[in-house]
């Protein structure tokens, strides 16, 4: 099979609650789409390999690296990147917690690790320490030591959960 | 990567005819969290990807009392994780498959992927070896059963023919009085591959005595290990402390391991021996 015999395929989605469509090569992962074809450049790659969680999207809700899936796969889906997380009334409680812990400093990971969380907490609203630790660990940062970044991710628990009295 | 053919059949028949089609060279896909990042390294370069997660025998989990646990060959890890029936009846299983990477990779990794990559340090294929999974494959000459202890030969090499496909795991329904764990050694607390691991399974008779046992291993061998001398040891004993170190040292014996980055011959050996005895008072614990 030559290259030329390769050619782009045209992939209905959705992305951050709006229908897409773009045509890309099999060979492109779905970081390389987001970035280099639809410009949404929130996403990031670090490693292209799994290890670091740059590139953390949900995929149906569901938390993946985008440099493992490829493009193609996401036809008749629903991805969210870091861009659909804040609305018109502004950043989502998950960055505004971030924001105020301090939950950064280059901000390389943050688009993965505010995605990560979104997927934590919808799926467990009231982490442990613990939890946070294990569940960011396919996320990788160079700079905050994470301490911050957990509590970052306590605080945005407790914005979003009615019920949580702020010790943050 | 290399460009190559995407195709998605919605079925196990059209998925065997593409990966048997002798005029490219076709690859299952399945989580691809080996596969993209092996093709990225240049390790394959096949024609055509044959996306294995749309072909509902693959996507199915189902439990029976009787008939035991089926795992579809495209279940990710998360799902299975997420399993009542598989948390209940199978926690050494879940040991496994809940440590393979952090929650992204969990979503997309298979057991499937992981048996079929065959690496020598695949966190699942000892746990399922001592549950005594088999593997259904579908092929151009029809369907196989295949013991999971017979299915990985070499690194990355299984016994898997042209055409062929893993279709789903099986495991025998749990017997009374029986529990299974699995342990690995890395040096942080997630997200790396194992420098030693060890399964253990343990089937006891009404007076406590061990009737049955089996105990595999991962990262000590070109391919995950069963030391069935190990297990056989420990059949009529009581479960004591004793025959437990007992059967570690034949696990340590017979295991063949190598020196390199994630550690030495001489550290994985020590290793099994420890994790074969913690795995061993694990599944002892989970027959109660
Ligand atoms: C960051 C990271 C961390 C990881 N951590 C671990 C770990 O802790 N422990 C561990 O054991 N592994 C680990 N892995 C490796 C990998 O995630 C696992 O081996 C995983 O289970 C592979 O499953 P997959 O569905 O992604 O397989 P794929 O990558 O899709 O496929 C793997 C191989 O199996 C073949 N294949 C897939 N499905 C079938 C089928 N149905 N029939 C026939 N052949 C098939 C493919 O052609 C390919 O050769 C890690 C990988 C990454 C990137
Ligand atoms: S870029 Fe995808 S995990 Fe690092
Ligand atoms: S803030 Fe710099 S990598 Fe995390």
């Amino acid at each position: 099979m030559t290259q030329s015999k390769i050619t782009k395929q045209l992939v209905s989605t959705t992305i951050n609650g709006e229908p897409v469509e773009f045509l890309c090569e099999p060979q492109q992962s779905l970081l390389e789409c987001l970035r280099d074809i639809l410009g949404l450049t929130g996403t990031k790659e670090g490693c292209n390999d799994g290890n670091c969680g740059a590139c953390s999207v949900l995929l149906d809700g569901q938390l993946v690296n985008s440099c493992l899936v490829l493009g193609v796969e996401i036809e008749g889906r629903a991805v969210t990147t870091v861009e659909g997380l804040a609305d018109w009334r502004g950043l989502h409680p998950i960055q505004q917690a971030f924001l105020e812990a301090g939950g950064f400093q280059c901000g390389f990971c943050t688009p993965g690790i505010l995605i990560a969380t979104k997927a934590l907490l919808d799926r467990k609203p009231n982490p442990s320490e613990a939890e946070i630790r294990a569940w960011l660990s396919g996320n990788l940062c160079r700079c905050t030591g994470y301490d911050k970044i957990v509590r970052a991710v306590q605080a945005a628990a407790c914005h979003l959960n009615t019920e949580c009295e702020v010790d943050a | 990567m290399q460009p190559f053919t995407y195709q998605a059949p919605t079925s196990v028949g059209e998925a065997v005819t593409l990966l048997a089609d002798s005029t490219h060279q076709a690859r299952p896909f399945a989580g691809g969290t080996d596969l993209l990042v092996q093709m990225r390294r240049g390790l394959y370069a096949p024609e055509l990807l044959v996306d294995v997660k749309h072909i509902p025998e693959l996507n199915r989990i189902a439990f029976d009392p009787t008939a035991g646990l089926t795992i579809g060959a495209a279940v990710s890890c998360a799902w299975l994780c997420d399993h009542p029936a598989v948390r209940q009846h199978y926690p050494g299983l879940i040991d496994a498959a809940s440590i393979i990477g952090g929650a992204a990779i969990q979503r997309r990794a298979t057991l499937g992927g992981n048996l079929c990559n065959a690496a020598p340090s695949g966190d699942s294929i000892p746990a399922l070896i001592v549950l005594g999974a088999t593997a259904t494959v579908a092929g151009p000459h029809g369907t196989r059963s295949i013991p999971v202890a017979d299915f990985c030969i070499a690194p990355g090499k299984t016994v898997l023919g042209p055409g062929e496909l893993l279709v789903a795991l099986r495991i025998p329904p749990p017997v009374p009085r029986s529990g299974a764990c699995y342990l690995r050694f890395i040096p942080r607390g997630e997200m790396d591959i194992a420098v030693a691991g060890a399964g253990a399974w343990l089937a006891l008779g009404e007076d406590g005595s061990i009737t049955d046992a089996r105990i595999a291993l991962s990262a000590v061998a070109p391919t995950p290990l069963w030391v069935k001398a190990a297990g056989e040891a420990l059949i009529g004993q009581s479960p004591t402390e004793d025959a437990f170190k007992e059967a570690a040292a034949i696990a340590q014996a017979a295991a063949r391991p190598i020196s390199d980055v994630r550690g030495t011959a001489a550290q994985r050996r020590h290793l099994v021996g420890v994790l074969t005895r913690r795995a061993l008072q694990g599944a002892y614990q989970r027959t109660k």
